[in-house]
């Protein structure tokens, strides 16, 4: 029998920041993760993470501002300037951890422009901030000898009477399911972008962490808003950094030119990247594209400072398209990345599920609101999984110990067995993929109502198929054929309520960019939609946006 | 057009059913070896067990061996190893216990990795704001921390292959990003850990872990560049150190090397149990006269003096 006082879901940024605060409070925690932590999406975050650091001339207001409009005003802004106040020691403690910024010539950190902003505050390790954070709290992790169940499934949560005790998961190196009971478990299983087809995403970016609340009772806040990169390979998705275009690349159309002066003069391919996605899909509507993409053009900053800066960027280009970025541009197109939406939480992480936490990505507090600013996603990861830490370890110090019901893993046992007994007929990847494919073409960089409809019915048959889904493998050990069934089960869930999210919201906002109702309605619509399971259909309530010190004002780039 | 991949088979479950497997699958000139195998695991069998996940070279998973070698799949294109569309081989990843299909067992090497003590360990009082460094200084560790912890230099580590004790190339590297950190305050402690055995000496440079390496991280010369700051700290009391030092000094003075000696000098004059383990393959070199009783001397063992002369002139 497994037992711990805090069980953190996801050993990504979010999940190891959570582990090694909850470790220096001395209770007693554990990760479990599908795959090991140094294996987690965080590790693909690239340009860098944003912080206003005060000892040195900027202000946080500045970095809460360039949020909040980022936003499209539909951040919490309370939230927003938890984080933005609490950037500096963060970035700070994770430089002592080991982090290896870049340096100015004085030594001290030095940083790049993002998007979005006009100051320079991203810290970054060439272009590969993420990986080189996610080794760091992977080795403080080591350090303070953290309990890390390594390929371990989570297919469930153990809920009763409507208080989260814990989970039942597999351990995917035997095939047994078992329970994990905690006093309090904390969600930290990043995004679902293979929800979508193609994406920038991770295969295990499956976003089971937000079905999973949401079946618990958690409600899904602002589904709708579905961040689609400026620069992605066509076909593959995969992602070029926005370090590019902070380090000075332009965007050109198929004459050449830099459209982006049309639609943001004064912040050009350094505007939010809801802006940038849309004028780009734009150019390529209007027939100003090159092959269904527009160009990324880095030539000019010359082949030391490209492999020097952006050496992961080269080899990506390299490898994956043959192209050389000192000597041609690249073809770059929208593409899903990143889900602003996600479990609702306060500002400690904590849902409304009693004993359920959540942060990072996966979460949606919220920092990023209608667009995340890029950069902001690390700092949200780190701020917001030691805030979760805490405030779970707290709840489990008053917590009882609870005797879950065996019931519960015979039941769970008994999905996984109604799976492997099905008969060979539809694959869980065939069904994933007409998924994807179906929400970006309903919920894509352009909406209306009719592809929205039309994505939500696909899901409705979709969903109805999913009966017919079965595996191969009928074996115990390493068995992805049925993690992917039981992925799929959850996804499925998730692109649900990213249609009813996209359905309620009668504007356009951030990324929720709607052709029929063009125009952002702060009248009606300065609210969050949220999605709660309700039987076996969902339901669509909305909140009021938290207002502190900005008054929402017309966004201009 | 079409590519067979012959795919090496393992299920614990049903042993007796190992062996290769060949799958046929439409590829295209940008097609990878993971976009095949996912073609395959995906569409045509879902029995087939893999790791992988970010296809963009970054979350070190899918690395494997395609004939022969050890490759991150997602970063392989198919026509970059069988441009004529000849059959490719799959195996798992070597050196490393096979739990199903391509799936190895990696717990021997996050072990290895944690053994090196694998976090920065600063002394004297921690600064307010961040410490002071150089750019320089951080970029050099860049390359270090560029490595994925994907295990291909672990697969194809030709030392591993006969000594499963040796720390290996990714832990190597891994301490090496220690080691020349900066704010790092155990440096002497490290190499001191280091030069034991199984540690930096036991590399045979043979190559392999710079040659497999996705992305270039060069294991070896990091290893080598240890070795120099080991011996540089004072740490000359192993095999592999006076090794290297009765190397030089053989060379420099007869312009060639002193087979015997430098034998006898790497054991330890009076490490008597060593030279017992030693003496049958004396015996049999004797046989064979090519046991020199009398060091051998260049011809013109002045101009190698003046090679040395000039290097340690420097």
């Amino acid at each position: 029998m497994y037992q711990h006082d805090v069980l953190i879901i996801g050993a990504g940024l979010a999940g190891l920041r959570a582990s090694v605060e909850a470790a220096r409070m001395g209770v007693d925690a554990a990760v479990i993760s599908k795959v090991h932590p140094i294996r987690s999406h965080s590790n693909a975050a690239q340009g860098g993470i944003n912080a206003p650091m005060t000892d040195r001339g900027d202000d946080w207001e500045g970095h809460a501002l360039d949020t909040i409009k980022g936003s499209d005003y539909l951040a919490d802004q309370d939230a927003v300037e938890l984080m933005s106040r609490e950037a500096g020691d963060a970035i700070i403690e994770l430089e002592h951890m080991g982090v290896i910024f870049s340096r100015n010539e004085d030594g001290q950190l030095g940083t790049r422009r993002f998007g979005g902003q006009k100051v320079a505050r991203t810290f970054y390790v060439g272009a590969i901030t993420g990986s080189a954070m996610l080794q760091v709290l992977y080795e403080q992790a080591v350090k303070l000898d953290v309990n890390i169940y390594e390929e371990w499934f989570v297919s469930n949560l153990i809920i009763e009477d409507g208080v989260c005790h814990g989970v039942m998961a597999m351990n995917i190196h035997t095939g047994e399911l078992h329970m994990i009971r905690a006093k309090a478990v904390i969600m930290a299983t990043g995004g679902a972008g293979r929800v979508f087809e193609p994406s920038t995403n991770a295969l295990i970016c499956t976003g089971e962490g937000l079905g999973l609340a949401y079946r618990a009772g958690a409600p899904l806040m602002d589904m709708e808003m579905i961040q689609y990169h400026p620069t992605t390979l066509a076909g593959s998705g995969i992602l070029l950094s926005e370090a590019a275009r902070g380090e000075g690349a332009y965007l050109l159309n198929s004459e050449g030119d830099r459209f982006m002066k049309t639609y943001a003069p004064d912040y050009l391919e350094l505007a939010s990247r809801d802006v940038v996605s849309r004028s780009e899909q734009t150019e390529i509507n209007e027939g100003r594209g090159i092959d269904g993409n527009v160009h990324l053009d880095l030539r000019h900053l010359g082949r030391t400072f490209i492999e020097e800066r952006l050496g992961y960027l080269q080899e990506v280009a390299v490898e994956f398209v043959g192209i050389d970025l000192a000597e041609a541009p690249i073809p770059i197109r929208p593409g899903m990345h990143y889900i602003m939406g996600g479990i609702k939480t306060n500002t400690d992480g904590a849902t409304e599920v009693p004993g359920l936490y959540a942060a990072g990505e996966t979460a949606n507090v919220s920092v990023h609101g209608g667009n995340r600013l890029g950069a902001n996603s690390l700092l949200d990861t780190v701020v917001f999984g030691r805030r979760s830490a805490i405030a779970a370890a707290e709840y489990a110090k008053n917590a009882d110990r609870h005797s879950s019901d065996e019931a519960m893993l015979k039941s769970e046992q008994q999905r996984y067995q109604d799976l492997m007994d099905r008969p060979a007929d539809l694959r869980a990847a065939a069904v994933r993929r007409d998924m994807g494919e179906s929400m970006v073409a309903g919920v894509g960089v352009f909406r209306d109502q009719e592809s929205i409809d039309a994505a939500t019915q696909r899901m409705k048959e979709l969903r109805a198929v999913y009966p017919r889904v079965a595996v191969d493998n009928k074996g115990k050990v390493f068995n992805t054929d049925l993690m992917s069934a039981i992925e799929l089960d959850y996804m499925l869930d998730v692109a649900k309520a990213v249609c009813a999210g996209a359905d309620a919201r009668k504007e356009s906002r951030g990324a929720h960019f709607r052709t029929d109702m063009p125009n952002r309605d702060d009248e009606n619509w300065l609210k969050h939609t949220l999605v709660y399971k309700d039987g076996d259909g969902s339901r669509v309530e909305t909140s009021d946006v938290t207002i502190t010190d900005w008054t929402p004002i017309e966004r201009v780039y | 057009m079409q590519q067979t991949l012959r795919v090496n088979r393992y299920d614990p479950e049903n042993p007796g059913a190992a062996g290769y497997q060949e799958y046929t699958v439409e590829v295209t000139d940008t097609t990878t070896i993971l976009d095949a195998l996912l073609t395959v695991r995906e569409e045509m069998d879902g029995t087939l067990s893999m790791r992988c996940s970010c296809r963009a070279s970054i979350c070190g998973s899918c690395a494997m061996r395609v004939n022969g070698q050890a490759k991150l799949v997602c970063k392989t294109r198919v026509n970059s190893v069988s441009p004529d569309g000849a059959t490719i081989t799959i195996d798992p990843a070597g050196n490393l216990p096979v739990i199903k299909d391509l799936v190895v067992e990696f717990k021997p090497f996050w072990d290895k990795m944690k053994a090196i003590k694998p976090y920065l360990l600063p002394e004297g009082t921690v600064p307010k704001a961040e410490y002071i460094a150089s750019d320089e200084d951080m970029v050099h560790l860049v390359g270090v921390v560029n490595c994925i912890q994907c295990g291909a230099c672990v697969s194809d580590c030709s030392v591993l292959e006969v000594d499963d004790s040796f720390l290996g190339p990714a832990a190597l590297a891994k301490a090496y990003r220690f080691v020349k950190d900066p704010r790092d305050g155990h440096q002497k402690d490290r190499l001191d850990a280091l030069n034991e055995s199984s540690g930096v000496w036991d590399c045979t440079r043979c190559m392999q872990c710079v040659e497999v390496c996705p992305k270039d991280v060069d294991p070896m010369g990091r290893i080598m560049l240890m070795r120099d700051m080991a011996m540089e700290s004072g740490f000359n009391n192993t095999s592999g150190s006076r090794h290297t030092e009765s190397f030089a000094k053989s060379v420099k003075k007869n312009g060639r090397l002193n087979e015997t000696k430098l034998a006898v000098d790497s054991m330890g004059m009076f490490n008597v149990p060593a030279m017992l383990d030693s003496a049958p393959v004396g015996i049999r070199a004797m046989m064979k006269g090519k046991f020199p009783w009398k060091a051998h001397k260049s011809s013109e063992p002045d101009k190698v003096k003046r090679v040395f002369e000039k290097v340690e002139g420097e």
